[in-house]
């Protein structure tokens, strides 16, 4: 869906916004259909990307792990390479710049791992603005690396102490912050969720991603991918991969976090597992409970863990365009020490969910067959949540 | 007409303005509900609306918020909620409101819910974050079965208000400052303008009852004056509801109410 009419996927997504965030949501659009052909924005923008975050990120052929398996050949989209060591980059450097044009002084953001925290902070200070940042406290105390980077950044870090204390209770804290400081304040959301526009603005800035991985393997195959694989959270390193190859032959497949397995309740599988509901100003699958309340989530990585999900990601589900899979945590931890093994890359625990993923379904493949995964961010950050992990289950 | 209707129609001869309290259900517990809602009796209250809790209230500040958390931790649940209502309703012939957010209604769906809610004995309904946009199912589950009290805020154009006020009944619901519930910003100006502009571009058709931040009788003066049908009172309520002791309960929010409604008879 190129631009979705008032804001639907299909039945998903919308504006279910208080009225103070009306006119703020309606300045924000007509800036951003202003701004996104406007051709001093793109080129500003692209020499951003390319200069300052380091695209295009290559493509790598797996050679050792694809061997391994003997299936079909693994890619890996190497959004780990970027600056801040993960896609978020390519986002925040987007809305950053937008709400530089529409003239916004105050920039606050939300973040669950940190990731898209730090993205912001970088994007800001490069552009010479100033960020305030929401954090779950319990995100802040299994992240804290991220944390004092976002400091050391210029950036006000506030821990959200409501609620699960994680992602979700940080997005509630940052639309708050939002609706009393409507007038100043430009809100730089991180993914692709929330009110509309924000799922399509956050999807195009990440398309950048798909569209990269059509031309290079254009170049290697003469050919889109036949299959691609990306983890999904709210989304948004996920639906930038796929969006570009939806209109192709390539299969898609979503991988959300299982947590301790799906009949848990220990995780964070909302297509997988959840129900319609609303949450942040959109329509989209949750994690709920019989009566409507949103339930607590979990995930061995923070930027996974959340009960809502990016409403073209539930349209994607429903019309069956996208196959959405998970990885157990045990599963995501096997995948992270096989990939960093095999080929000297520490994968994120997020983008491990895909290479787990992308094991299984190199098994059952053909060796002439191609499989692009996005590494959406690098596993530095996550060293001490492994370290922990092994320490509790023996696993050396 | 509706119990809301009928109440703004019965202030208007006696030259009266309305006085409405929030209060969260189950906050501490479900008994305090009840005595709470008798103390507003006694008070002299026009209006009551009962919170139903949402795990992520993101229109609320940190008291609604907190009462949210406990009436959830405590068991509140939709079916409870309904016969609480039924047993307020035996006691009482004033309006009752139920707010809550979007996705309580969406997930039994609308038509279940409103018919169950009114059933019970609810008159109408606020959802702050249900935007006029998304409302069609809504008011359609809602038309000649409960009113819809949408909000509105200082910053609404004018043609929005329009559209708001025509998919509106019961009242409209002025939030009178940016901000979310209980915030201490003081009286400001820009939320009197708002009354009188809000006033002289809905004609009369429909009253206009302010919220947010309102906690002291003084305020409930200064939104009187300015024109206001109706004031609405919520995180005092609840911040009182916390610090009295069960068995004083009654009396002290039978107390605190007299004095606000004082205000509102002009």
């Amino acid at each position: 869906m190129k631009y979705p009419k008032n804001g639907r996927f299909g039945e998903f997504g919308g504006k279910y916004i208080p009225e103070t965030l009306v006119p703020a949501i309606e300045e924000l659009e007509e800036n951003y259909q202003k701004f996104k052909n406007d051709k001093k924005f793109k080129k500003e923008l692209d020499y951003y990307l390319k200069i300052y975050a380091g695209r295009p990120t290559p493509l790598y052929y797996a050679k050792n792990l694809s061997e391994k398996i003997g299936g079909a050949k693994i890619y890996l989209k190497r959004e780990d390479l970027l600056h801040g060591g993960a896609h978020k980059i390519n986002n925040t450097l987007g809305q950053a710049l937008l709400a530089k044009k529409m003239n916004k002084k105050r920039i606050i953001a939300e973040t669950g791992a940190g990731q898209h925290g730090v993205a912001t902070a970088m994007a800001c200070a490069a552009l010479g603005m100033k960020a305030e940042v929401y954090m779950g406290y319990r995100d802040t105390i299994r992240q804290k690396q991220n944390v004092f980077r976002m400091n050391m950044l210029g950036c006000e870090v506030h821990p959200v102490k409501s609620g699960s204390k994680t992602l979700k209770d940080a997005i509630n804290e940052a639309i708050r912050d939002w609706i009393t400081n409507v007038e100043n304040t430009y809100y730089l959301l991180g993914s692709a969720v929330g009110p509309h526009p924000y799922p399509v603005m956050v999807r195009d800035f990440q398309s950048v991603i798909g569209n990269e991985i059509k031309s290079q393997m254009k170049k290697i195959n003469n050919k889109t991918p036949d299959i691609v694989i990306a983890c999904v959270g709210g989304g948004s390193n996920a639906i930038g991969t796929f969006y570009p190859l939806v209109d192709s032959n390539s299969e898609i497949i979503g991988v959300e976090a299982a947590g301790h397995g799906l009949k848990s309740k220990m995780h964070s599988a909302t297509l997988s597992a959840g129900s319609k509901g609303v949450l942040h100003g959109m329509m989209t699958y949750l994690l709920q409970d019989k009566e409507g309340q949103v339930t607590e989530t979990h995930s061995i990585s923070a930027g996974l863990d959340y009960p809502g999900v990016g409403p073209e990601h539930s349209y994607f589900k429903d019309n069956k365009r996208v196959k959405y899979h998970s990885a157990t945590d045990s599963e995501v931890i096997n995948a992270f020490l096989t990939l960093t093994r095999m080929e000297g890359i520490i994968p994120a625990l997020e983008s491990s969910h895909a290479i787990a993923e992308a094991i299984k379904v190199a098994k059952k493949s053909k060796k002439s067959e191609s499989i692009v995964v996005t590494l959406s961010g690098r596993g530095d950050k996550d060293i001490e949540e492994v370290q922990n992990y092994l320490n509790k289950h023996d696993k050396n | 007409m509706t119990r809301i209707k009928e109440k703004f129609a019965e202030l208007e001869a006696k030259n009266q303005k309305a006085l409405i309290s929030y209060i969260m259900v189950g906050f501490p517990n479900e008994k305090s509900t009840l005595l709470t809602v008798r103390g507003l009796i006694k008070g002299g209250i026009d209006i009551i609306e009962l919170g139903f809790p949402f795990s992520d209230p993101l229109a609320d500040g940190p008291v609604i918020q907190n009462a949210s958390t406990i009436s959830l931790e405590k068991g509140t649940k939709i079916e409870k909620f309904f016969t609480l209502v039924k047993k307020i309703r035996k006691e009482t012939d004033i309006p009752l409101i139920l707010m809550t957010y979007t996705n309580i209604l969406y997930n039994k769906g609308y038509t279940k819910f409103i018919s169950e809610a009114k059933k019970s004995g609810i008159d109408g309904f606020i959802l702050p974050d249900m935007s006029i946009e998304e409302s069609k199912e809504y008011l359609q589950a809602a038309k000649n079965n409960a009113d819809t009290i949408f909000l509105i805020s200082p910053n609404t154009s004018k043609s929005r208000i329009q559209k708001i006020t025509k998919a509106s009944s019961g009242f409209l619901y002025l939030v009178a400052v940016f901000g979310t519930t209980g915030i201490k910003s003081g009286i400001k100006k820009y939320s009197l303008d708002a009354i009188k502009n809000v006033k002289k571009l809905t004609k009369g058709k429909i009253p206009i009852g302010i919220g947010f931040g309102v906690s002291t009788p003084e305020d409930v003066k200064k939104y009187v004056n300015a024109g206001a049908d109706a004031v609405i009172v919520g995180s005092a309520y609840l911040k009182l509801i916390e610090k009295t002791p069960q068995n004083q309960l009654e009396s002290k929010i039978a107390a605190f109410t007299k004095k606000l409604k004082k205000q509102t008879i002009t």
